[in-house]
């Protein structure tokens, strides 16, 4: 069986979710290899972590030399770990930065890429790919022709299986090139953390807009009833309402989920493009003619200032 | 100092968008403009140009590879400020995936030639891969700061701040650099009518890929690293159930719609 290797997406050695999603799918394409890119003292958490689910073999690359200078050197690491391994394909997640890593990758590996895939198959030995394209208007079905197949892989692709792999590991050392260190991060402010999920990876997420006036108490109540991820609308953030990694769109994060909940938001294009591709949508507008009825399941007409606090404390109350 | 902007011409997302035979993008049937991302770009690279001491030392080039209509986004980018602009257009192109597309844009800046800053949008709002800009800076050899939300430079020294789900990073390079600007850099100006007088008498070059010394083997559909097997609109969603809140029933319809699909 071919190596598949599947770059960890990490925070200082926590494995996020959508490694656990790549691993899955690395599986119905060959022997999942993970490649840990980060600092030595985490390297064990995150080796137990993906060997959990499933990875065969873990390369291990030590970052002290490479922290801070962005995606330059990860795409050289990993081309260096593929000239070894001669993999059958590369799985990133649909980052901005793993975007960007794969990006330099298949200059760097002269092989073709497939970005933001939402299911990825095998037809023929080799990997087949969803994706969702024009607002989730159109379904892609696409291939790699040449070289190396690197697909980056949208989160919720795929359900993480808890299979334990043998999680051999590898100690690689790179070789890193100066003109990969010319651009460097300056100054870090970590993000405060809200306590809720993380909004491209939740199974509810609820949204609000212009019709919150600024308040989101009920939005954030109602997402806290559900155990939900907050979003906003353009409208909401570029009022200031909330910070610009809340939006949903063509210019912010575009989800998935289970359920997508708006309130408050009237649906233009550029928000749909965000979320069109939830299973089941919801959306409360005072507004009766606002295009996002178009797309719901379900919709009340009503202001979601009475609506939403009452759902709420129903739901709540449900709970016991 | 030399400033290129890159923009795409896309089927305007309000349209219906749509493929051709082959599964390519529709970007002949389907109206197109500028692409709305990139307008930012514009944006942002003319600030670089008046924030300079020198602002009249300083050339913006509006760059584009594109069918035949791409000359519109160009022209945009001239009528908003831009002082010249470079079309590569060549019927051998059509159909490149974004590997071929980054080649000719990178030779299209060869040619420009003493390029200090390349200007892109965070993505395109067609294919909206966000990948060119890394692509560039690769095939180019430059360091590259992307997804800028912020812009500052002092000579030749760029720091720009971005908001990660992580952290907001400032980002620092020396030029010659690939910068990706996203909408939260500030609205993009319209043409004044005395711009758009004047873009008609700006340079506006058109390249073919000899021009630039591009293989026509190496772009185009049949070159493409990728193949679509298949594109298939989504089905429209069925209309849902649509309920008006009369003191208090939309929340209780609401709570059993959730408890029906097993949310609750």
């Amino acid at each position: 069986m071919t190596e598949i290797l599947v770059l960890v997406d990490h925070l200082e050695g926590a494995v996020r979710k959508p490694t656990y999603e790549l691993l899955a799918i690395a599986k119905r394409l060959g022997t999942p290899s993970a490649v840990f890119i980060g600092g030595a003292d985490k390297a064990d958490a995150a080796v137990a972590a993906v060997t959990k689910f499933g990875a065969e073999k873990v390369y291990v690359v030590d970052d002290a030399e490479i922290k801070g200078y962005l995606v330059a050197p990860k795409a050289e690491a990993l081309q260096q770990i593929a000239a070894q391994a001669s993999p059958g394909a590369i799985l990133i997640s649909s980052s901005a930065e793993g975007k960007e890593i794969a990006g330099r990758l298949a200059v760097k590996l002269d092989s073709g890429l497939i970005t933001d895939a939402v299911d990825v198959q095998v037809d023929g030995g080799s990997p087949v790919t969803t994706q969702s394209v024009f607002a989730g208007n159109f379904t892609v079905q696409a291939k790699v022709t040449q070289g190396t197949p690197i697909i980056t892989v949208k989160p919720n692709a795929a359900a993480p299986e808890e299979v334990a792999g043998a999680g051999t590991v590898e100690n690689v050392t790179v070789t890193i090139s100066d003109s990969a260190k010319k651009a460097q991060v300056v100054a870090s402010q970590p993000r405060q953390s809200s306590g809720r999920p993380e909004l491209t990876e939740a199974a509810i997420v609820v949204s609000g807009g212009r019709g919150t006036g600024g308040d989101f108490s009920e939005v954030e109540g109602l997402a806290d009833s559900l155990g939900a991820a907050v979003g906003a609308s353009r409208a909401a953030v570029d009022s200031g309402w909330v910070p610009h990694t809340f939006q949903i769109g063509q210019t912010g994060k575009t989800v998935s989920p289970q359920l997508y909940i708006a309130a408050g938001i009237s649906g233009a294009i550029q928000h749909r493009a965000g979320m069109q591709t939830s299973k089941t949508i919801i959306a409360i507008n005072k507004d009766e003619e606002a295009p996002i009825f178009e797309l719901v399941d379900f919709g009340v007409v009503g202001d979601l200032k009475s609506v939403l606090p009452a759902a709420s404390s129903a739901i709540t109350a449900s709970k016991g | 100092m030399n400033i290129v902007v890159c923009v795409k011409f896309v089927p305007d997302s309000t349209a219906d968008q749509a493929f051709e035979s082959d599964n390519t993008v529709d970007r002949v049937g389907v109206p197109g403009l500028l692409s709305e991302l990139d307008e930012y770009a514009v944006e942002q690279a003319l600030q670089l140009k008046e924030k300079n001491e020198a602002p009249d030392s300083v050339t913006v080039t509006a760059l584009s590879v594109g069918p035949e209509g791409a000359a519109d986004a160009i022209r945009k980018a001239l009528q908003m400020g831009a002082d010249a602009g470079v079309h590569v257009v060549d019927d051998a192109i059509a159909g490149s995936d974004a590997l071929a597309t980054s080649k000719v844009l990178a030779a299209a800046i060869k040619k420009v030639g003493d390029v200090d800053v390349i200007v892109c949008g965070m993505a395109s709002t067609d294919g909206g891969m966000s990948v060119v800009p890394a692509m560039l800076a690769e095939r180019l050899d430059l360091p590259q700061v992307t997804f800028a939300s912020v812009i500052e430079s002092q000579g030749n020294q760029f720091r720009i701040k971005r908001d990660g789900d992580i952290a907001t990073e400032v980002i620092g390079a020396v030029a010659p650099l690939v910068l990706s600007v996203t909408d939260q850099t500030g609205e993009a100006r319209y043409p004044s009518f005395k711009g758009i007088m004047a873009a008609k008498k700006k340079p506006l070059e058109s390249y073919s890929l000899a021009d630039l010394g591009v293989d026509a083997g190496e772009v185009g559909l049949s070159a493409a690293w990728t193949a679509v097997d298949s594109t298939e609109a989504r089905p429209p969603r069925t209309a849902g159930t649509i309920v008006t809140d009369e003191d208090g029933s939309g929340a209780k319809a609401l709570t059993e719609f959730l408890a029906s699909k097993k949310f609750i």
